[in-house]
């Protein structure tokens, strides 16, 4: 394998078209394990961590920009995009350890393909949108777009995600992420849920979006659970609609993990608790950012 | 196959070593460089045995390709002790009978000086969320998280 590390996304995009074999990465904690898994090694390790856009996390005013290779430690760290997006935020500082922390970063969490990615869900309700980069120029995809099954991306081979675009958070509105672990860290998701909820000025709900990781081949909107929140409070008849809504979402594995059953069961159960947390933060944001 | 020129600063010393572009921060450091207190445990980030500080920041050896850390300042375990004087951290392990077989002390050690860099008096659920990282299998977490405490306690003049 040969190392090379680019210092511009053009530089990066012509190494791909020239490297039939080449493979991509920011912090290689999933790379690594792969490759001592016994994937086939590629010719060529591209590093994206020396292109500065890569690697930044800034706000323009309208929008939060965050470079795909950013430390998720960096993302968690800057204040005030934790205070704006604390479920997003949160969803990333829950991916593995400290000294992971220092290496993983969203694009690679999307990239690497698991359905049980934790940032997943938590992008996928915030509407964030992936800018791509390739060989003809850029193109911008919605986060959901980007991973089509277990281990697979839209992406061209050689295409990677410059950086991701998130939208300011409106007022009255609040995000949330929690995840389903035996244990209290280092694990993997056996169902993650993302929420986030805009409140309409008499605290009725607006706005819902409900997403589900690690109980599908990709990461799951649940169209029923928002349809059933827009219009209503959190009552009991509708926090039920929602859990039901997301049992239903489903399509998990049986697995060391956890069972279909047991799958579909907390499915619900985090629903209704993220989006209730969505809410708790969406009271708290009456103002405008 | 050619191999790679870098150029580091490892525990304070400017350290220049060749390695092919595949090999590991974890194997260069322990077969180019010789430093062994960077141990291998699982070599796939799940462990922490082979924990470092690459720029101040606290990552697995084994999850770094070498050429990565052309141009970085590397902390490993070798770099604790002041001029032959433990650091405090050490002597608590010491004192503390915080290790028995020690492949995970010298990660424990580098993710608790991290730690305490950041957080000169952390909370005993704070020690163990930052710890989570490092695996151990013998002595067990309690006198490891003691001996953290006692340190962050002398370290903070107390």
């Amino acid at each position: 394998m040969k190392y090379v590390a680019p210092s511009s996304v053009e530089e990066a995009t012509s190494l791909l078209s020239t490297s039939p074999s080449a493979q991509v990465f920011a912090g290689a904690t999933d790379v690594v394990p792969q490759l001592r898994a016994g994937r086939p090694a590629p010719e060529v390790l591209v590093d994206l961590k020396n292109i500065e856009e890569l690697v930044s996390v800034a706000n323009d005013g309208d929008k939060w920009t965050v470079g795909a290779a950013t430390p998720t430690a960096n993302l968690t760290e800057d204040q005030a995009f934790s205070d704006e997006f604390p479920g997003l935020s949160e969803a990333a500082g829950l991916i593995g350890s400290d000294q992971i922390q220092n290496r993983s970063s969203l694009g690679g969490n999307l990239c690497n393909g698991s359905p049980a990615a934790d940032s997943v869900p938590a992008m996928v309700v915030n509407g964030a949108r992936a800018v791509v980069a390739g060989p003809n120029g850029t193109r911008v995809l919605d986060v959901a777009e980007v991973v089509t099954g277990p281990g697979e991306t839209s992406l061209d081979a050689d295409e990677f995600i410059v950086e991701f675009e998130i939208d300011r958070m409106p007022a009255r509105t609040g995000d949330a992420y929690l995840r389903m672990i035996p244990r209290t860290e280092m694990d993997i998701a056996v169902v993650g849920a993302g929420a986030r909820i805009t409140l309409a000025e008499d605290g009725s709900i607006e706005q819902a979006a409900l997403a589900l990781g690690a109980v599908a081949p990709t990461v799951v909107r649940v169209p029923d659970a928002e349809t059933a929140l827009v219009g209503n409070t959190a009552d009991d008849e509708t926090l039920s609609a929602v859990a039901n809504a997301a049992s239903e979402a489903c399509n998990p594995i049986d697995d060391k993990r956890g069972t279909v059953a047991y799958r579909k069961q907390v499915a619900g159960v985090l629903a209704k608790r993220a989006v209730l947390i969505a809410i708790e933060r969406a009271e708290q944001r009456n103002g405008t950012n | 196959m050619a191999r790679t020129h870098i150029t580091t600063v490892v525990n304070g010393d400017e350290t220049e070593f060749l390695t092919e572009d595949g090999t590991s921060l974890l194997n260069a450091l322990r077969d180019e460089v010789g430093l062994t207190g960077v141990k291998e445990g699982c070599g796939t980030g799940d462990c922490g045995a082979c924990s470092v500080m690459i720029d101040d920041k606290v990552t697995c050896a084994c999850l770094v390709f070498a050429p990565e850390v052309d141009g970085s300042t590397i902390l490993t375990v070798e770099g604790l002790a002041d001029s032959g004087e433990l650091h405090p951290l050490q002597q608590c392990f010491l004192e503390g009978a915080a290790l028995q077989c020690g492949i995970c002390t010298p990660g424990f050690l580098i993710s608790a000086k991290a730690l305490l860099d950041k957080n000169p008096d952390p909370t005993e659920t704070e020690i163990r969320y930052a710890l989570a990282g490092n695996l151990c299998r013998c002595t067990g977490y309690d006198k490891i998280i003691r001996a953290v405490q006692e340190a962050a306690r002398e370290m903070r003049g107390q």
